[in-house]
């Protein structure tokens, strides 16, 4: 990264925490402007179908809104409903004074050599929120898109569920098909206030080369609910993130679902962490990962700071056709009282359930991806229907 | 037809099936008794084709071909189904998927699962938390669907409770056709004749014996098939005198 950065920010001379060690400089920051689409009907066909994959219905048919992102420019964004934000993130900051209040408050500039890029060359992003007391069911869609062969992608996304409101997005990222490599930058903020329920599902769907940073932190208040989704089932060349979620208020509860697949080349390095500050806060981190081939760390932290707190971590993987997986389960608790425990197994199929499956007719392949995708399908309560429709869509657990 | 000529096989290094023939016309049940340890799982599960049961020698024919060395899943395409003792759980697939999977989707899930009064349970996970009892409705609802011609049951009465054994002990009887239901139109030799459906039963307890009138019963001992005769009889003598008996005849 550049000097200036680092005088700026003073992040240290160091490597990264985290994820293997590139140099940032082989990415350009720049790409040429896309132009807005009113109707994203006139999206182009190959655009469409890599962001069905990610999750976003360029139909809008059960949708209460939708944000696109292509390379450094904002194609798209509206809001279809009433009590509900929907905008670029740079016009945002242009408009709203409010937002200083907002933007990198919970995520400190200088974290990583990534947070620092996101804020000295930032291309846009969104600003996405429910004012006091609205309900927002239908999901929102924010798709982050790429396409520039070589773009480093810098996004600053913030979300903010004011008091008593609900929230569903849906965050999709992908790639076009004849992109292979590329760096995505992407810090999330998220503001989850008083009674407020927020789900954000976020379905990466990347080239084979890319490397992503996803950078994100989450505050909740008093009897907020945050669930955090995250599917990753497409090659990606290194992924690295470690969520944080801090629950701020008395009752509030988050739950972490992260579902992965990592095909052959494919690094993935993804955790989560929760820290409980206030009693009756509980929280859950639930992952599912499967090498197939690739190279899996499965972080997950659980921290309890005060008594009275609830926590659990359940981190399974799977280890198919010569990958490697470490699971790094970790508890920390700070107070008397506090109930948490984690579990943790990583295996191969067992040879039973594949015969089994089998004497009733399958044939080894069908029995082998009837149990992977039953090894992916974590039941989430809380979602609605047409988001778990979405997920079981993308695990392939129903077409 | 089934038939087992001169079987021998092993399991991890070890002898488990010796010399076994077998034979089961088409519409026939038999029953086999044995005890503990014996090899009448191994049997089994043989037969629908386990592939750490090593087949050392001998040949195993179903409706004219030669299966020994078929696996597993073509030998259930061919009509050969199994209710196991210790099915194994598999999480994160429900009862439906799998039943949807074996009726391809022509006889609704609901109906079949009426049958043996397991509705709540199609969403659940295949055998996740099953208690015994309902891991026996569990195997018997997927054999329905599954519709085998030749249907293994491995103990499908232990650990039922006295209610639904009778359940369990006509749906059996259904499955091998061998319900007694009267017909005006044909008499029961007609009837008889028309059943194509092969059972191979293991029971240690001998209530099944209750509910299915089989055909033959055999007895295995030390890897041999000892005795070939009407099963209330050799269950009666095994009540009676114990497998002792059996050394006898295998003698
Ligand atoms: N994986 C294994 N390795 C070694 N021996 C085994 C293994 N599995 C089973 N056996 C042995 O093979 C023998 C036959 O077992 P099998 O399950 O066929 O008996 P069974 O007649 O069905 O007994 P039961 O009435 O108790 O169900 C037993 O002695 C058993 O301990
Ligand atoms: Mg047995």
């Amino acid at each position: 990264m550049c000097d200036l950065n680092r005088k700026i920010y003073q992040t240290e001379e160091r490597k990264d925490p985290f994820g293997q060690d590139f140099d940032i400089n082989d990415y350009q920051a720049v790409s040429a402007p896309h132009n807005y689409i009113e109707d994203l009907k006139a999206l182009p066909e190959t655009d469409k179908t890599r962001m069905i994959q990610a999750g976003i219905d360029t139909e809008e048919a059960k949708s209460s809104g939708t944000f696109i992102q292509k390379d450094t420019s904002i194609i798209h964004a509206h809001s279809l409903q009433e009590g509900l934000e929907i905008k670029p993130i740079k016009e945002a900051l242009e408009q709203y004074d409010w937002l200083k209040e907002y933007y990198w408050k919970l995520m400190p500039i200088n974290t990583d050599s990534f947070t620092a890029k996101a804020h000295t060359d930032l291309h846009n992003g969104y600003v996405i929120r429910t004012l006091p007391g609205h309900k927002v069911i239908l999901p929102v869609q924010a798709c982050i898109y790429m396409e520039k062969e070589g773009l480093n992608q810098n996004v600053h996304n913030i979300i903010i569920a004011e008091e008593g409101s609900e929230l569903h997005i849906i965050s999709g990222c992908a790639t076009s098909s004849h992109m292979r490599k590329g760096l995505h930058i992407g810090v999330s903020e998220f503001y989850i206030k008083k009674k407020a329920k927020v789900s954000f599902t976020m379905i990466h769907s990347w080239a084979e080369e890319m490397i992503v940073r996803p950078r994100s932190v989450a505050m909740v208040e008093e009897d907020g609910l945050f669930i955090n989704n995250y599917i990753c089932l497409k090659p990606v060349k290194s992924l690295q993130m470690n969520p944080t979620t801090l629950l701020a208020g008395k009752g509030a509860v988050a739950r972490f679902n992260n579902l992965l697949i990592a095909g052959p080349g494919s690094k993935m390095d993804i955790g989560g962490r929760i820290f409980l500050k206030k009693e009756n806060t509980r929280a859950e981190i639930i992952s599912r990962a499967i090498t197939n081939g690739g190279n899996i760390i499965a972080r997950g932290a659980l921290v309890g700071e005060v008594p009275g707190v609830k926590a659990h971590l359940e981190c399974r993987g799977l280890i198919l056709n010569g990958g490697s997986m470490h699971a790094i389960p970790e508890l920390e608790g700070r107070a008397d009282g506090v109930e948490m425990s984690h579990e943790a197994a990583v295996g191969k199929i067992a040879q039973e359930e594949i015969l089994y499956l089998m004497s009733r007719g399958m044939s080894e392949e069908e029995a082998i991806s009837t149990i992977v995708r039953g090894f992916l399908n974590v039941d989430i309560p809380e979602l609605p229907s047409q988001l778990k429709a979405e997920i079981d869509k993308a695990v392939g657990l129903s077409d | 037809m089934l038939l087992i000529e001169d079987l021998q096989v092993k399991l991890a290094d070890k002898e488990i099936l010796k010399h076994v023939n077998l034979e089961i016309q088409p519409g026939e049940t038999h029953i086999l008794f044995g005890p503990n340890g014996s090899g009448k799982t191994s049997l089994l599960m043989t037969i629908m084709g386990y592939p750490q049961y090593k087949v050392t020698g001998g040949k195993i024919f179903f409706q004219g071909q030669d299966i020994t060395n078929l696996p597993i899943n073509e030998r259930a395409k061919l009509g050969i189904g199994i209710s196991y003792q210790r099915p194994p759980t598999i999480s994160g697939v429900k009862i439906k998927q799998l039943l949807e999977f074996c009726t391809k989707g022509k006889i609704s899930s609901e109906a079949l699962a009426e049958k043996v009064n397991f509705s709540e349970f199609l969403d659940r996970n295949i055998n996740e938390g099953f208690s015994g009892g309902e891991i026996k409705r569990s195997e018997l609802l997927q054999l329905m669907a599954q519709d085998a011609e030749l249907l293994l049951f491995d103990e499908p009465e232990s650990g039922v409770d006295l209610e639904n054994i009778n359940l369990i002990g006509n749906t059996i009887n259904k499955l091998l056709q061998r319900e007694f239901k009267i017909d005006a139109n044909k008499s029961r030799r007609e009837i008889n004749r028309e059943r194509n459906k092969m059972g191979l039963i293991i029971t240690h307890t001998g209530f099944i014996l209750d509910y299915i009138t089989a055909d033959k019963g055999q007895v295995l001992y030390d890897g041999v098939l000892t005795c070939a005769t009407n099963p209330q009889q050799i269950f009666k003598c095994i009540s009676e005198v114990g497998y002792e008996e059996c050394i006898r005849c295998a003698i």
